[in-house]
């Protein structure tokens, strides 16, 4: 399981890359096997302000629906279009071709809680 | 928490286990999608051990199964297999299930895992005729070999002539070595194949040789996931998603395991049911828009007023349409009606279509 030392993570099983007052957000390579193979993703909520743990999608697998939830408030600039036709990039490049979107912080303090690549890998037992 | 025969042999092939009717069951190994190809276009193998198992036995054997089940098994006759189901007494399906004659006296239950405490409770309730029942679910393992590489393959490994059973029929022969073993041309994923019965002490050994002898044609193993996957891009009912206590067979599309020439739990029922008209129906669909329904999502109307519930969905992994069962009043449950699926507050517009979903080339 491939766990970037440069990201942060949170409880939920996402990275968070930190560029600036912006970040960049995808699942990890634990959770995309948790889920398996990935079919859709939804976000509906580019420019939308919202709050640290309030959900900005949905990413479905085969056999599951599960929520996707902002590990840090902010303003959703972009998703990843990419994924629209693509969603299976999730599974085969959770920390690249897989991200999901990218947001400007409102409250840049939090970083300072989410999980480094350590303690992400103490989380899920490796 | 129990476990199959192959509870080792999945853990050492890397699958990934979910609780399943009180087994620890493979729910994928490589992939459910991968899997479900690999059913598909060459070869998959699943251990659907949990599956149960009664014998029935006596001279009013038939008597018996006559009266829990709502098919004719009065039509099978040695080596052949009936798709069935047992009516609740109260318009609902207990289970449903598979009838193998294996001889005019006896004859072998196959039922759903979650259901067989509840079907042995119902059938022995009904056992008026005192036939001899016999719960061979924890002796018995059950491989199913599912795809169009199937006869090939395991025909390396018999002497028995696979080519020649007919769909939902069986032989008992020697396979692999191990004596008696059931090869039944049946399985529910729609691609062909056969399901092996065999003794627990012989099912990894016939697991091992089955992979080995299917290596060079694409053989994988297959869990739960892509089975779900499988049956329903035939449209098949899984019983708790598509079928339960409180669906009939009629409104479930089973009529056709539903006769009337003969007498059974609920048979006046559901004789009346048929007469009056069905007030809602099961129906397949597709969808039109972007969404992928799910177990319990409402169904709609282009108003807005509520027709159903989805029972089952998924992307369909052959065709990559988004796919769906699910119960809706009759007047919507034609062919071309379009349906709405409330997915997360939005409806998203399907249309009804006719089963099965996919069709092998």
């Amino acid at each position: 399981m491939s766990v970037p030392a440069n990201l942060k993570y949170t409880k939920e099983h996402e990275w968070v890359l930190i560029e600036g007052d912006q970040a960049t957000i995808g699942i990890t390579d634990f959770a995309q096997g948790e889920l398996g193979d990935i079919v859709f993703v939804e976000i509906e909520t580019v420019g939308q302000e919202i709050a640290r743990d309030e959900v900005f999608g949905t990413v479905e697998a085969v056999k599951t629906v599960s929520d996707l939830f902002m590990p840090l408030s902010g303003n959703v600039l972009e998703k990843n279009a990419g994924l629209d036709n693509a969603p299976e990039a999730v599974n085969s490049d959770p920390y690249g071709d897989g991200w999901m979107i990218k947001i400007k912080m409102s409250n840049p303090a939090e970083v300072e809680q989410l999980l480094s690549a350590d303690a992400y890998k103490e989380l899920t037992g490796h | 928490m129990k476990n199959t025969a192959l509870y080792e042999t999945h853990l050492k092939l890397g699958a990934k286990m979910v609780p399943f009717a009180g087994y620890n069951m493979p729910v994928s190994y490589s992939g459910i999608k991968a899997e479900h190809q690999a059913v598909r276009q060459a070869l998959g193998m699943f251990d659907v051990s949990h599956m149960g198992e009664f014998l029935v036995k006596g001279p009013h054997a038939l008597d018996l199964i006559q009266y829990v089940t709502s098919n004719d098994a009065a039509k099978l006759s040695p080596g052949k297999v009936q798709y069935s189901c047992l009516p609740n007494g109260q318009g609902g399906i207990v289970d449903d299930l598979l009838v193998y004659c294996l001889s005019d006296e006896k004859y072998l239950l196959v039922v759903n895992a979650s259901n067989i405490e509840k079907d042995w409770n119902w059938i022995s309730k009904h056992n008026e005729w005192d036939v001899e029942l016999e719960d061979m679910s924890e002796n018995l393992s059950l491989l199913a070999v599912q795809g169009p590489k199937a006869t090939e393959v395991l025909q390396k490994l018999t002497e028995v002539k696979l080519a020649d059973i007919p769909y939902y029929h069986f032989v008992a022969g020697t396979f692999a070595g191990v004596e008696d073993v059931i090869i039944s041309a049946t399985g529910y994923t729609g691609a062909g194949g056969f399901e092996l019965y065999l003794p627990n002490s012989s099912a990894t050994k016939v697991w091992n040789l089955i992979m080995e002898a299917g290596a060079d044609y694409g053989i994988l193993p297959a869990g739960l996931g892509c089975r779900d996957t499988l049956r329903l891009e035939m449209g098949f009912c899984l019983y708790g998603n598509d079928i339960n206590d409180t669906t009939s067979p009629l409104e479930a599309g089973l009529g056709w395991i539903t006769k009337f020439t003969k007498e059974f739990i609920d048979s006046d029922y559901l004789q009346q049911q048929k007469t009056a008209g069905l007030q809602k129906k099961l129906v397949a669909f597709e969808m039109i828009d972007r969404g992928i329904p799910r177990q319990h999502y409402s169904i709609k109307n282009a108003a807005g007023e509520l027709l159903g519930e989805v029972t089952s969905g998924s992307e369909s992994p052959s065709t990559g349409k988004l796919i769906g069962m699910g119960y809706v009043t009759s007047a919507y449950a034609s062919v071309g009606s379009e349906l709405f699926i409330d997915i997360r507050d939005k409806l998203i517009k399907a249309v009804v279509v006719k089963l099965p979903f996919y069709q092998a080339p």
